[in-house]
């Protein structure tokens, strides 16, 4: 008792600093600079690791579908923000679009500027987030179905398919065709990022915890024992897979925000590769080695270790050596020896309040035995 | 019928190119239940050593240290990062496989400056053009399916009737059996890496003499469509993996052809997806019904 | 034991993260001293940002353009800015020619303390850029990014090169008035906001003459023309306009000539480099593109480059093996000068007086006269238009071409 109080109070005062420490950097550094460009990186890149984890780590489903969720997530947001005057503009090709609206200036109409367009912005990110969990549910009818490799190579290919109809310039009048989405509103400072992100992920921690969490989990442990345990296999791989993609889509609007304008491109299957190791690096079924490792990854590759790619890195210089593209050598080196040779990564499954846990080994025992 | 030719032409050709691609994933799948996601890579770098080997070596020193170079690489990928996770979840070793992919195109990237590389010197008699039923068109073009059969027909004769061939398949059939008859099981895998790496080495002399510029992302969409048609043929399957390659190269010119050119990546995927909700087992797939 | 390995793998990481600190901060110290001459004299030093891919799919046009600033920096090394000399250095950051690395890519630069940026080549990056560049205060100057959005809504970014609209007329004009061609074939790549942009303008204006155009597109990645050229044939075009990137134009030229295309291909500025016309060298085919700089146009400026290019192998390697000068490069030299210009105008190294000054700057540059208008973009109203000459692997001069 006393020591689920204590994994409380240390959970919520590791979390009270990390949002101070954002808050003071928001209010110190300007919104262009870099340290902030990347915690807003890494807070997207966090919400989407844990989404996928929710699926690749608890579920045990191999999904990579991860990017066309995101796309969708994006472009929904985009479409919906916006302002209408500026429409004319973005849709440049195709007479101004088929939409002639924005959130955020509906909401500006009942609420007033600010907290309107706040609202807005959540109630497009939201939308985002709903249409990638429909999608979800369609997608899942068929694919749920497979199995393993099988079920991550058809994910995949729906989202090239995805890709490939955003494109299409038949549906340009909403999508733009194969231009830029920009132009519409997004937060600048990083703190809306954090919090956002945050009570995203905090609800996924409290569905881990639910029932449905442990079902989940017992599906990827073992899906016959799981089933002989009166667990709806179809249900809850179906739940996992809408869930996920709703935070996936979320993250994709948040993603469109951090990137100030929207195209296909950027959501392509590198970017679910890029997002798997990352779970993988953070330890597979382990909420906060995903978001530790979310950071780690895009502060070294976006700032850290921009000296491998610029002639000079920790004094060293080799510009013979240190050439574009060092950087992204060095981490899949370091991605690979993880996945060899670490392969529980950083936390494996543990997650923040563990680490109070002097002895882990006996209290796995103990809790076993219960 | 003047109208569809060259696009029949160059859809064999292509279907070709997949085949000589798709065998190597389906050779993996068959005995390591793998989805070998760098294959495509390796793919890739055989087209950048050759254009590297073919602007600095003649001709006849350039094209066999392609197939050497790139052997050796499938061989070392596979003992580094397949060879540790045998016994690991499958998920554990198509992580590793994505991890390599990763890596070597970064890899690529480092050393190709993220630049694309023409191949400036291309093969001598098969790049040139040639007119047939008054169309124009590459002689590599008409080579390429002709090579492909060759080679398949070599490699079932290996399968079938050599030693090494009968372990393969034994390790196919069962794993953990073949191992315990006292077939070297290591030997197997690292022979399947072999003849997988050294087709997709000739894949891509045919593939970027047609095509003769490498980019690091080149090896991606050819991979995953040899991969849709080694699906399609029926995982495990050789002339399932050549024929699929085949379907899906003809398919995907003449949907080209027919003005969809947006969709023409996409349908490969929409493929895969109906087939494996209807006929998983693919078209000459073995009943298998505990791996899908 | 799995604690253990699992501490020390994260001891290592954070060892290397705390170094990366380190690391980063060093090498910004010693970034500004390190021109080697300039280390001498103790002027005070301005910097100047680079927002340009090397690598991805406008690498190649990237590293052409970035050569005519560092061309340009060798010949001018210094600015009077108020009475003062102050060094100049580049400052040059790899956007990777993707918009999602375009946030991240500016705010590096705007964290080097740059006063003024150049760049991009491509438009879709520096439309993802500039968000970042309009909150820090910084002017940019756009080189060859053509699409009317870069500067439309945006209020830091200007450019020195003409716009889609205008290009995509000229080439129209050409193709059916001189080549005489009333059925268009044009290509471009599927989600690039510049490829699709140009087909958009082409089609319109060709469409108004009186002619007809098929337009399609290719997925991204895609290495195999053929298909796309037996269209344009089966739909009886007399040009294929491709306004793709390099990579994509090397590899069209070679299917139209595989495929015995006997019409003309037309190309955009990206055309305009030494890899495309190495690739047409020996070809049978015939290749139309409009561009912002001729070969020849500067003689002084076209024998001072080829030295400089020719003494310095890494130049060589990014200009791609040979001393032919692409328009980009041209470009870039002309961006440099007018960012000088404005600086000196400013009085200032301060952002904000540089973009106050900007508006104002007039520049004779070798690709001609350089001013801005209302929105920020060059008042120009000519454009180059060349020809492959596929015998002796150079583009010719064929006319300058204008719209009223």
């Amino acid at each position: 008792m006393t020591s689920s109080k204590k994994k409380t109070i240390f959970t919520a005062a590791v979390l009270a600093v990390l949002l101070a420490v954002c808050v003071v950097v928001d209010m110190t550094l300007p919104s262009y600079h870099i340290v902030v460009v990347v915690i807003k990186k890494a807070t997207v890149y966090s919400l989407v690791a844990v989404s996928m984890n929710l699926l690749n780590g608890f579920t045990g489903l191999f999904s990579l579908g991860q990017a066309g969720f995101m796309l969708l997530g994006a472009y929904a947001y985009g479409v919906l923000t916006i302002p209408v005057d500026k429409r004319a503009s973005v849709y440049q090709y195709f007479d101004g679009g088929a939409i002639q609206f924005s959130l955020p200036e509906i909401f500006s109409g009942a609420l007033g500027d600010t907290v309107g367009t706040v609202v807005g912005m959540l109630a497009a990110l939201l939308v985002g987030g709903i249409l990638a969990a429909l999608l979800a549910y369609l997608i899942g009818l068929p694919v749920l179905r497979l199995k393993s490799d099988y079920l991550a190579i058809a994910t995949l290919g729906f989202a090239e398919i995805l890709r490939a109809f955003f494109q299409w310039n038949t549906l340009g009048p909403i999508t733009n065709g194969s231009n830029l989405l920009k132009s519409y509103p997004a937060f600048s400072h990083a703190t809306p990022y954090v919090i956002l992100a945050g009570l995203m992920i905090a609800v996924i921690v409290l569905l881990i915890n639910s029932t449905y969490g442990r079902a989940f989990k017992a599906i990827r442990d073992d899906e016959v024992a799981a089933e002989a345990m009166g667990i709806n296999l179809a249900h809850h791989k179906r739940l996992a897979f809408i869930i996920s993609s709703f935070f996936a889509g979320i993250g994709g609007g948040m993603m469109a925000m951090y990137m100030g304008t929207i195209a296909a491109a950027p959501f392509k299957s590198t970017l679910t590769y890029e997002i798997l190791l990352i779970v993988v690096i953070g330890g597979i079924g382990s909420i906060t080695g995903s978001i530790l490792a979310s950071f780690l990854y895009i502060f070294s590759s976006e700032w850290l270790l921009r000296g491998l790619d610029a002639g000079k890195f920790l004094g060293i210089s080799a510009p013979s050596v240190f050439k574009n593209g060092f950087r992204m050598v060095v981490l899949s080196v370091i991605i690979m020896i993880i996945v060899l040779f670490f392969r529980r990564g950083l936390m494996g499954d543990k997650e923040l309040p563990d680490l109070l846990d002097r002895r882990p080994k006996k209290r796995e025992k103990e809790a076993a035995g219960k | 019928m003047q109208a569809i030719l060259p696009y029949v032409i160059n859809g064999i050709s292509v279907g070709g190119q997949y085949a000589l691609i798709a065998i190597g994933y389906t050779l993996v799948y068959g005995i390591l239940r793998l989805i070998n996601f760098a294959h495509g890579d390796v793919f890739m770098v055989a087209g950048l050593v050759m254009v590297y080997a073919t602007t600095a070596l003649p001709m006849y020193v350039a094209l066999p240290l392609v197939l050497i170079v790139t052997v050796i690489l499938g061989f070392t990928i596979e003992r580094v990062a397949y060879k540790p996770l045998r016994t690991a979840p499958r998920m554990s070793v198509m992580i590793s496989a994505i991890g390599v992919s990763y890596l070597i195109q970064n890899l690529a990237f480092y050393i190709t400056g993220g630049v694309p590389q023409p191949v400036t010197n291309p093969i001598p008699w098969i790049s040139e053009n040639v007119t047939i039923f008054g169309e124009s068109t590459k002689r590599v073009t008409l080579v390429t399916p002709v090579l492909t059969i060759v080679l398949v027909f070599a490699l079932v004769y290996l399968i079938n009737h050599t030693k090494i061939g009968m372990a393969m398949r034994a390790a196919a059939k069962d794993f953990e059996t073949a191992q315990l008859m006292g077939i070297k099981i290591n030997a197997v895998i690292s022979m399947t890496f072999v003849i997988g790496s050294f087709l997709a080495a000739v894949g891509a002399m045919l593939y970027f003499t047609n095509y003769p510029s490498v980019a690091i992302t080149s090896g991606g969409m050819p991979g995953l469509k040899a991969f849709v048609a080694a699906v399609f043929g029926g995982i495990g399957s050789i002339p399932g993996a050549v024929v699929g390659a085949f379907i899906i190269g003809l398919c995907e010119e003449i949907i080209k052809g027919l003005g969809y050119t947006t969709f023409s990546d996409a349908f490969t995927f929409a493929l895969l997806i109906v087939v494996l909700c209807v006929k998983p087992t693919g078209l000459f797939g073995e009943k298998v019904t505990d791996k899908v | 034991m799995k604690k253990l390995s699992a501490f020390l793998l994260s001891l290592v990481m954070v060892a290397g993260l705390l170094a990366g600190c380190g690391g980063g901060d060093k090498s910004a110290t010693s970034d500004s001293s390190a021109p080697a001459d300039s280390a001498a004299s103790a002027n005070k030093v301005v910097k100047i940002g680079v927002f340009e891919p090397q690598t991805g799919d406008n690498g190649a046009g990237g590293k052409q353009e970035i050569l005519g600033m560092q061309y340009a920096n060798y010949v001018q090394p210094t600015v009077e800015i108020g009475g003062e000399t102050y060094d100049v250095q580049l400052e040059i950051v790899d956007n990777r020619t993707s918009a999602e690395n375009g946030p991240s890519a500016a705010a590096e630069l705007v964290n080097r303390g740059v006063s003024v940026v150049l760049g991009s080549y491509g438009s879709g990056v520096s439309m993802a850029g500039g968000a970042i560049f309009e909150e820090a205060g910084i002017p940019a100057i756009g080189v060859t990014c053509t699409n009317p959005q870069v500067t439309a809504d945006c209020s830091v970014y200007y450019r020195i090169c003409f716009l889609d609209p205008f290009q995509g007329t000229v080439l129209a004009n050409y193709a059916y008035n001189e080549l005489g061609v009333t059925t268009a074939y044009v290509l471009g790549m599927l989600g690039s906001d510049y490829d699709q942009g140009l087909v958009y303008y082409f089609t319109e204006a060709f469409e108004a003459l009186g002619g007809t155009v098929v337009a399609e597109s290719f997925p991204e990645g895609t290495a195999n023309f053929v298909s796309y050229i037996n269209n344009a044939k089966s739909a009886g075009a007399g040009v294929i306009f491709a306004p793709v990137s390099i990579n994509y134009a090397q590899l069209i030229v070679e299917a139209a000539d595989a495929q015995g295309f006997d019409g003309a291909l037309l190309g955009s500025d990206t055309w305009d480099s030494n890899k495309v016309i190495e690739s047409a060298k020996g070809k049978n085919i015939s290749a139309y593109v409009t561009t912002f700089y001729q070969e020849g146009g500067n003689p002084e400026f076209d024998t001072g480059i080829k030295e400089w290019i020719n003494a310095n192998a890494d130049a060589k390697t990014n200009n791609g093996g040979n001393d032919m000068i692409a328009a980009v490069t041209a470009m870039g030299y002309d961006a440099y000068f007018t960012a000088l210009e404005a600086l000196k105008a400013a009085g200032s190294t301060d952002p904000k007086a540089v973009l106050e000054a900007l508006p104002g700057v007039s520049y004779e540059g070798v690709s001609g006269l350089i001013e801005f208008d209302d929105i920020g973009d060059a008042v120009r109203d000519s454009a180059f238009i060349k020809t492959a000459n596929t015998e002796t692997g150079a583009w010719d001069f064929v006319k300058v071409q204008s719209v009223e």
